[in-house]
């Protein structure tokens, strides 16, 4: 293949990364105050990214893949970057003041992302996820003069260093025993059994992807940092990196190591329980919605490995559902959210500031109502499909106990779910918030709501072709 | 039937449910009814247009659009009349919510709305996965009616219920994805000539036990019964008792039964254990109660035993028996929920201590209440007394053991219910206020005397009622025969003397 077709590959990173060093230099001279032209052009650099999609191919000697597997995971991430670039402008415009380099963060966090699906090397791999974390760090504590998201980005730089360490270190016992660093070449040198370097080799690559896709025991930072970042910020945290990361993670189990499913399938089913159960109970004591948010993300991510554990292309397909109704239940619950505003504006974290909320904004609780049934996985909303098909997966693999536990623990799971609904229809109304004034974020909270009810159902023949396609592509 | 009646019902009151968010209080009321009772009229066209004795399975419709499960839906007779018992139930639920329920009106009715389209859902599916869902959602409106509307305990009831329920039928749902595995299908009455596996069958069978358990209740798993019960509104209450109960012997009917026939055989001691437990043990629970409402909840759950005791003796008596006490319990725990809505309503308390001689001051209301006192007590000629009568004589084929303590609970059955309505209707009263009461208002009779016609209706001539079921009963037993357990009753068919021949002849005329 020639460089020209490897760059015509790479088209949507390209304009992207184009689109990111223009709206810096607009950025750069004209200030703060060219900001919402700068998001708008962030917007159409993404939607001309998703357009020129759709090539497959392997570019730069094996260094890059596009296929029906990143072709269909990259409209998700682009999808949740653009709306995180939505909700910024009112939030920042009333908490701070707007700033011209938020969407260009985004752009570049998103190019590393791009990077991190489209990998089909190891190098390729970590050089994306850096490029991700790095703008991520510099996201999460956006807010300078908030101690809290200075202390954010700061754990999350931190940690993600050390993690990203651990990873290096795993990547490079792979190359050392299998002598390449092709995810192709990888897979070859386990396929004759795994010796132990191999495995501390795996083990370690799983233990550092462990940690971007915020799974136990890798976790411990998600609370801090979603709690920390500003809300638009963790809203993007909690969708469009976990689409990336477990998207990688998903690429370099089946390709990289997917001749030794036994050595790592052992290990996803404990990380995917520990985090169901974890992510359930932990979310229990929280009065803060944000941090209540971290840990219900942890006990998704629970979810989505219960599907990839079953190494299957069912598997696969199902862990790409569960991604995309549980993108959309994240947009739409971090929309509400941000709603959540005193009289005078101020936005509240705490959880009994919702108490009432159905009589004071039935819309809103409604919205909010669904998202949080639709978390628990209690049909007939979306949510539960997505609980549906992984756990299908797991039982067509023969991971009975897999499937039993973790099907039994999302009970737990339920009961925070159902205390937000409880605060808001329950009890008696606590002091009005700010009425809704955006029609972006009502938009995006109405859209959301409406997929993931049950309406939502009939996107499902659909979303699961479009899923199994992607699926076969890696096997 | 050329249209989609099956679709319609579910359709219409979510559309209904919709609708009133948007009214007011009073338009709502109006609503609601009006949509209950159009549902009603469709239950009668429902079941006017059931051909009884045609194919099984009637009205029957699929539409594939979901991918993986479809939307079909169908129904036999026995669904057809756990239907029309939902329907019949659901005006009058919004009759007895009319003045009781003053805040949040619009949101109220569309939670009834909701719930009876996910009832005649959960009836109507034939596609298991949809049947899961519809069986689930139900979760959704119970949980906001419970805890919104309920009494002062509402919070605690409320996560009661939904937890407990909701860690049943998970379990349920891996079995079910095993299941659409190994038979390749998702279609109920395929699955229910499907053989599974032997050794499987415990598993599953137990998985669905877990789900379906916890909905009749049986002991030991009934206690969020009460606590539900108490807290809900009355309305809350008659619905609960009336049609959501029903779904878990529905449940065993449609599932457990015929779909794991070996196992089912071979767990028999577990459920009879269980609801021999049940009809003793929640029986002299019941006897103690001092609040009203949960005595009769500790009821619905002795009753209930009489229900999974008839299922498992695996024969036509016991079976029949147990839908009729489905049958007749929805009719009558509903009707004695509402009898204490009634007081409840004007006094705001539901102690039984704080009553006292109201066939006094309201005699119409006392009469109503001994009616399905009565009829609860078993007395012949009501409802409950053929389905009872029908489940002890097929527990006594299968078990005799299992007849003679279940038989006990008809005596304890009497005795705190007697005992109840001595203390509320005879005696002195307990206070002035007590004694002021007035007698049941015309909206009072409307909700009340339609299921006392009804209670008498069953009693008097069950034919109707049990017509349209005998054939299901027929092919689910035909299912069962390889399977059933061996009874020690010892019968053993008798052979006519010559000089009888008339009488014999006359008795096979029968």
């Amino acid at each position: 293949m020639s460089i020209i077709d490897s760059l015509m590959l790479t088209l949507p990173e390209l304009v992207l990364t184009g689109a990111a060093l223009i709206l810096m230099l607009v950025a750069a001279f004209a200030g703060d105050r060219a900001t919402r032209l700068i998001n708008a052009g962030a917007i159409a650099a993404l939607i001309g990214a998703t357009l020129v999609l759709g090539r497959e191919g392997v570019g730069f000697d094996g260094l890059y893949t596009a296929d029906a597997f990143s072709n269909f995971t990259k409209p998700l991430i682009y999808l949740a970057a653009g709306v995180s670039i939505l909700l910024s402008t009112r939030f920042f415009a009333a908490e701070e003041r707007l700033r011209a380099e938020y969407s260009v963060l985004i752009l570049l966090a998103t190019i590393g992302m791009g990077m991190m699906v489209s990998a089909s090397n190891l190098l390729t791999l970590y050089v994306g996820l850096e490029m991700q974390s790095l703008a991520a760090y510099v996201l999460a504590s956006f807010m300078r003069k908030d101690a809290r998201s200075a202390e954010a980005g700061l754990k999350y730089f931190v940690l993600g260093a050390l993690a990203s360490g651990i990873l290096l270190y795993g990547i490079s016992l792979l190359y050392g025993f299998s002598g390449t660093i092709d995810y192709h070449g990888v897979a070859k040198g386990l396929a004759d059994g795994v010796n132990m370097g191999e495995l501390f080799g795996i083990v370690f690559v799983l233990a550092g992807l462990s940690f971007k896709i915020a799974a136990v025991p890798f976790h411990m930072w998600t609370p801090d940092v979603y709690e920390g970042a500003p809300t638009p910020v963790t809203a993007y945290f909690g969708t469009a990196p976990k689409v990336a990361a477990v998207a990688l993670l998903v690429r370099v189990s089946i390709e990289a190591m997917g001749s030794a499913v036994e050595s790592w399938q052992q290990i996803l089913i404990f990380t995917s329980l520990a985090s169901i159960i974890l992510g359930a109970v932990g979310a229990i004591g929280q009065t803060n919605i944000k941090r209540l948010l971290a840990y219900s993300s942890i006990n998704n991510v629970g979810f989505v490995l219960v599907g990839l554990a079953a190494g299957t292309e069912a598997g696969v397909a199902a862990t790409l559902t569960y991604m995309v109704i549980y993108v959309l239940m994240t947009l739409g619950s971090f929309a509400c959210v941000l709603q959540m505003r005193t009289a005078d504006g101020v936005h509240v974290e705490d959880i009994q500031s919702l108490s009432g909320l159905s009589r004071r904004q039935p819309a809103l609780a409604a919205a909010f109502a669904i998202f949080m049934f639709s978390l628990a996985g209690i049909p007939p909303l979306l949510g539960f499909w997505a609980k549906f098909v992984v756990f299908d997966a797991a039982v067509a693999a023969g991971l009975m106990p897999l499937a039993a536990i973790g099907i039994a623990a999302s009970t737990i799971g339920a009961f925070y779910y159902l205390k937000i609904v409880k605060i808001m229809y329950f009890d008696e109304p606590a002091e009005a918030y700010h009425p809704v004034t955006s029609y972006v974020e009502s938009g995006v909270i109405a859209l959301t709501a409406v997929a993931v009810s049950p309406i939502g159902y009939l996107a499902i023949p659909m979303l699961g072709a479009a899923t199994a396609v992607a699926a076969k592509a890696l096997f | 039937m050329s249209y989609p009646i099956l679709s319609i019902m579910i359709l219409l009151p979510i559309a209904a449910a919709i609708l009133t968010l948007f009214l007011t209080a009073q338009a709502a009321r109006w609503a609601a009814l009006g949509t209950t009772l159009g549902l009603f009229g469709l239950g009668v066209a429902l079941w006017h247009g059931f051909d009884v004795g045609g194919p099984q399975w009637q009205f029957v419709e699929n539409a594939p659009i979901f991918g993986r499960f479809s939307w079909a839906l169908g129904i036999d007779g026995i669904a057809l009349m756990l239907i029309v018992l939902s329907v019949f139930l659901m005006p009058i639920c919004i009759l007895a919510s009319w003045t009781s329920i003053e805040k949040r009106v619009p949101e109220y009715m569309a939670a009834f709305l909701l719930m009876e389209a996910l009832m005649i859902g959960v009836f109507s599916a034939q596609d298991m996965f949809l049947f899961y869902i519809f069986f689930e959602a139900g979760l959704i409106p119970m949980y906001l009616i419970i805890g919104i509307w309920g009494g002062a305990d509402r919070i605690k009831a409320s996560y009661k219920f939904f937890l407990y329920t909701l860690f049943g039928s998970l379990l349920m749902l891996v079995a079910m994805l095993w299941m659409s595995r190994e038979a390749g299908t998702t279609d109920i009455p395929s699955l229910m000539q499907y053989n599974f596996p032997v050794e499987a069958q415990t598993w599953l069978f137990l998985a669905f036990f877990a789900s379906f358990a916890v909905k009749v209740p049986m002991w030991p798993v009934h206690t969020w019964l009460p606590d539900a019960h108490v807290q809900a509104p009355t309305a809350g209450s008659v619905i609960l008792a009336g049609v959501l109960l029903k779904m878990g012997g529905y449940g065993f009917i449609r599932f457990s039964l015929p779909m794991f026939p070996e196992a089912s055989a071979g767990l028999v001691w577990l459920v009879f254990g269980m609801s021999m437990v049940a009809v003793v043990y929640t029986s002299l629970v019941a006897l103690v109660q001092q609040d009203m409402k949960k005595l009769i909840a500790y009821s619905s759950v002795a009753h209930m035993a009489f229900v999974t005791i008839g299922l498992f003796a695996f024969n036509r008596q016991g079976i029949e028996g147990a839908l009729m006490v489905m049958l007749a319990h929805g009719l009558v725990s509903g009707a004695l929920f509402l009898c204490v809505g009634v007081i409840y309503d004007r006094l705001h308390a539901r102690e039984i201590a704080r009553y006292g001689g109201l066939s006094n001051n309201m005699p119409y209301y006392a009469l109503f209440f001994l009616f399905f006192t009565m009829a609860s007590v078993g007395l012949p000629g009501l409802a409950n007394f053929v389905g009872e009568f029908l489940a002890l004589v097929g527990a006594y084929e299968a078990n005799s053991w299992v007849a003679a303590v279940a038989t006990t609970g008809i005596i304890l059955g009497a005795a705190y219910m007697l005992y109840l309505y001595r203390r509320v209707a005879f005696g002195a009263p307990a206070g002035e206020d007590t004694a002021a009461m007035r007698d049941i208002s015309a909206r009072e009779w409307l909700t009340l005397a339609p299921i006392a016609a009804a209670t008498l209706w069953m009693g008097v001539y069950p034919e109707s009622f049990l017509a349209p079921m005998r054939n299901d009963v027929t092919s689910l037993l035909v299912r069962l025969e390889s399977a059933a357990p061996a009874g020690d009753a010892q019968l053993k068919k008798g052979s006519p003397k010559a000089d009888a021949h008339h009488e014999a002849a006359h008795g096979e005329a029968h």
